[in-house]
C-alpha cells in the first residue's frame, strides 16, 4: 500500500488537489475573519455557501457564463450576509440562534428553488467546469508547478485574496477600524467611527466571500445536489480559530482540510479494505484536534458574539 | 396610534399580564409574517397558498394514523429539543444533538442486539444506555469547553459529523446483519422493543417517557435547586462564582444531561420504531430540535408544543408535496422564517417591557 502511495505522481496529484478542495473553504474562512474581526460570529456561513453554489449553479446554467453565475453567487452570499447583519446588528438577535436558522433557512430555500427550477429529472442537470488555466513560464517548474500554477483561475485569485487580506487588516487604516470595532466598539464609537456601518460592510463582506466559495463547489463539480457543502462552512469556522484571525494562519487551516479531504477520497478511490468512514472522519477528526490548542492558544476579537448598544 | 394603543394596554393591565400579552402579540405577528413570506414563495412557485396550506393541515390532521405518525415524529424532537434547550439555558452552545442521537442510538442497538433478557431489565438497560452513550458523548466538547475554553459550537459540530460515521460503520462493519443483504444490524431482541401504545400504529411508549421528562424538566427548572444553579451560570458564569455556586461542576451536569436526552432520542428511533440501527436513523432530527428549542424559548413545556407543531409540518409536508407538486422543503422554510421573526422581534419585546418598568 505504501509504495503506491509515496510515487511521485500520486503525490503531486495529492497536493494539487489539497490547493483545489482548499480554496472554498479558504474564501469562505477569509470572509468569516472579516465578519468576526468586527465581533459577529456568522454561523450562518455554511448556509450561506449552500446559497451561493445554488445561485451560482443557476446563473451558469442559464447564462452560459461562468463569470455570471459567480456574479450570481457572490450577489446571493451577499443577500445572505444582509439579512445576517439586520438579524444581528440592528435587531441585536443572539449570533449563534442567527446563524443555525440562516442555515436551516438556506437549505430549506436552496432545495425548494432547486425543484422549482429543474422540476424532478431523471438526469441531474450540470452546467460546464472551470477549466484549469496553466501559469506561463512557472507552470513547468516540476512539482511546485504542477501544484500551484495548473489550477483554475478562482484558485489562483482566492490566494491573492490573502495576501490582500493580510495587507488590508494589518496596514491600512481600514483594518485598523475593523479590528477596533470587534475589539472594543464603545472606544471605536468614542473616536467617531461608525460600528453599525462597519459590522454592515463587513457581514457582508464575508457573506459574499461565502457565496464565491459555494460557487467554486458548483463550478468545480458542474452540478448542484442537496446540503452539498457538508460542513464545509463549519471547516471554515474551525479553520479560522485555527488560523488565530490571521489570513496566513488561516490559509495554512484551510490547507489542512483539503489535503485530508483529497487524501480521504484518494484512498478510497486505490480501493484497499480499509473502512472508508474512518476517512471520512479524518478532517474532522483533525478540526477537533486543532482546535483543542496543541499549537498554543489564542486570542478571539474581545467583543465577538456582543451586540453593541448605542447609547442615547 | 401605535403608540397610544401600548399606552392605553399598559395603563389597564398590571405588569405581568402585559408582558404576557406583548410576548403573546409579538409570536403571533411573527407567525404571521413568517406565513405571508412563504406564501410569496409558494406563489412564485406558481401555486395557490392556500390551497399548500390545506393541504398541509389535511396531510397532517386528515386521519387518525396520521395524527399518531405526527407523535412518532415529535418523540425525537422533543426529547432533543429538551437537551438543547437545558444546555443553552445553562451557557453551553450544543450543536451536537444530532451526534448525541446516534451515540444514543448505537448504544441502545448494541445492548439490545447483544443481551437477550426480559423486557423488565432489558429496557430500562437500553434507555440508561442510550442516555449514558449520549451524555458521555456531549461531555467530550464539554469537558474541552469547560476546562480549556474551546468553542463548543465547532466542537459540537464536528462531533456529529464523527458520530454519524462511527454510526455507518457500524451498521455495515461488525454489527452488519449476517442475513440480510441491506446495510443494517440484526434486528434486536424482542425485550429490547419499546411496547407500542395504540395497536396497528407505531406510536410507541417513547412518546410517554418524552412527555413525563418535559415535565420533570419543567419541574426541575422551576422549583430546584440545580435548575436555579444551571440558570444562574448559563446568565452569567462569573457571577455564579461569586454567588458561590460551583461552575465547572453545574457547567458538566448540564451537559451531560443534555447530551443524554439527545441520547434518548436515539434510542427511541431504534427500540421503538426501526428495531434496529440503519444509515441516516436521524434525518436531522438533531438540528430541527435546536429549532424547536428556540421556537419554545428554551421553556420546558412549550417544547412539547413547538415539537408536534414541527412534526405536523413535517407529516402534511409528504401528502401536500404528492398532491399539489410543491416540494415538501418548503415546510423548512416556514419554519425557519417562523423562528428568524421571533428572534428579530425579541428587540422589540425588550424595548416595550423596558417602557413599561420605566413607568
Amino acid at each position: 500500500m505504501l509504495d503506491e502511495i509515496l510515487t511521485a505522481t500520486f503525490i503531486t496529484g495529492l497536493l494539487a488537489a489539497a490547493v483545489r478542495m482548499a480554496t472554498p473553504i479558504l474564501l469562505t474562512a477569509l470572509g468569516e475573519i472579516y465578519t468576526e474581526l468586527s465581533g459577529i460570529l456568522n454561523i450562518g456561513i455554511e448556509g450561506t455557501m449552500l446559497a451561493g453554489c445554488l445561485a451560482g449553479f443557476i446563473g451558469t446554467y442559464y447564462t452560459g457564463s461562468i463569470f455570471c453565475g459567480i456574479l450570481w453567487g457572490i450577489i446571493t452570499g451577499g443577500l445572505m450576509g444582509l439579512i445576517m447583519g439586520i438579524l444581528s446588528i440592528t435587531l441585536q438577535a443572539n449570533q449563534v440562534a442567527c446563524g443555525i436558522i440562516l442555515n436551516l433557512l438556506s437549505l430549506g430555500m436552496t432545495s425548494f428553488i432547486f425543484r422549482v427550477v429543474f422540476g424532478v429529472t431523471i438526469l441531474p442537470p450540470n452546467i460546464k467546469t472551470l477549466t484549469p488555466l496553466p501559469l506561463p513560464i512557472i507552470n513547468k517548474i516540476p512539482f511546485v508547478g504542477q501544484i500551484l500554477f495548473q489550477q483554475n483561475l478562482m484558485v489562483y485569485i482566492t490566494f491573492l485574496l490573502v495576501l490582500l487580506s493580510s495587507f488590508l487588516i494589518f496596514k491600512t487604516g481600514w483594518g485598523l477600524k475593523i479590528r477596533a470595532v470587534g475589539e472594543y466598539p464603545l472606544a471605536a464609537d468614542t473616536m467617531g467611527i461608525n460600528v453599525y456601518n462597519i459590522r454592515y460592510i463587513c457581514v457582508i463582506a464575508g457573506g459574499m466571500l461565502a457565496g464565491m466559495g459555494g460557487t467554486f463547489l458548483a463550478m468545480d463539480l458542474g452540478m448542484f445536489v442537496d446540503n452539498m457543502i457538508a460542513g464545509r462552512g463549519f471547516i471554515a469556522l474551525a479553520s479560522v480559530i485555527f488560523g488565530r484571525w490571521k489570513p496566513h494562519g488561516v490559509m495554512a487551516g484551510a490547507l489542512i482540510f483539503g489535503l485530508a479531504d483529497a487524501f480521504q477520497l484518494r484512498l478510497q478511490a486505490l480501493g484497499y479494505n480499509f473502512p472508508h468512514e474512518v476517512l471520512l472522519m479524518l478532517p474532522y477528526v483533525l478540526t477537533i484536534i486543532i482546535l483543542t490548542g496543541i499549537l498554543g492558544k489564542s486570542h478571539a476579537p474581545a467583543a465577538l458574539t456582543q451586540p453593541y448598544i448605542k447609547e442615547k | 396610534m401605535f403608540k397610544n394603543l401600548i399606552k392605553k394596554l399598559s395603563t389597564e393591565f398590571d405588569k405581568n399580564k402585559y408582558f404576557i400579552f406583548i410576548k403573546l402579540c409579538i409570536v403571533i405577528m411573527a407567525f404571521l409574517i413568517a406565513f405571508l413570506l412563504t406564501s410569496i414563495c409558494i406563489t412564485a412557485a406558481g401555486a395557490n397558498p392556500f390551497e399548500v396550506f390545506i393541504s398541509i393541515i389535511k396531510g397532517a390532521f386528515g386521519s387518525p394514523e396520521r395524527m399518531t405518525e405526527i407523535l412518532v415524529k415529535a418523540t425525537p424532537l422533543i426529547f432533543a429539543g429538551l437537551g438543547i434547550a437545558i444546555a443553552f439555558k445553562g451557557g453551553f452552545w450544543n450543536i451536537g444533538a444530532e451526534g448525541q442521537i446516534y451515540l444514543g442510538a448505537i448504544a441502545a442497538t448494541i445492548v439490545g442486539v447483544k443481551i437477550n433478557l426480559s423486557p423488565f431489565i432489558l429496557i430500562p438497560a437500553v434507555i440508561i444506555s442510550g442516555f449514558l452513550a449520549g451524555g458521555l458523548w456531549a461531555l467530550i466538547p464539554g469537558l474541552l469547553k469547560v476546562r480549556f475554553g474551546i468553542n463548543e459550537i465547532i466542537l459540537t459540530m464536528m462531533m456529529n459529523y464523527i458520530a454519524i460515521h462511527t454510526a455507518s460503520y457500524i451498521s455495515h462493519g461488525p454489527f452488519r446483519d449476517p442475513d440480510g443483504s441491506l446495510p443494517q444490524t440484526a434486528e434486536l431482541f424482542k425485550g429490547a422493543c419499546l411496547p407500542v401504545i395504540i395497536n396497528k400504529t407505531r406510536l410507541h411508549a417513547g412518546i410517554l417517557l418524552a412527555i413525563f421528562l418535559c415535565l420533570l424538566c419543567y419541574l426541575i427548572f422551576k422549583k430546584t435547586l440545580l435548575g436555579y444553579k444551571i440558570k444562574a451560570v448559563g446568565a452569567n458564569p462569573r457571577s455564579a462564582f461569586y454567588g458561590g455556586i460551583n461552575v465547572f461542576n453545574t457547567m458538566i451536569i448540564t451537559i451531560f444531561i443534555s447530551g443524554g436526552l439527545a441520547g434518548l432520542a436515539g434510542m427511541g428511533e431504534v427500540c421503538g420504531i426501526h428495531y434496529r440501527l440503519l444509515d441516516g436513523i436521524s434525518p436531522g432530527y438533531g438540528y430541527t430540535a435546536i429549532v424547536v428549542a428556540l421556537l419554545a424559548r428554551l421553556h420546558a413545556l412549550w417544547i412539547l408544543l413547538a415539537a408536534v407543531l414541527f412534526a405536523s409540518l413535517d407529516i402534511g409536508a409528504g401528502f401536500m408535496q404528492r398532491t399539489t407538486g410543491i416540494p415538501s422543503s418548503i415546510v423548512c422554510i416556514i419554519e425557519a422564517l417562523i423562528v428568524i421573526c421571533i428572534l428579530g422581534s425579541e428587540i422589540l419585546e425588550r424595548k416595550l417591557m423596558r417602557k413599561k418598568v420605566e413607568k
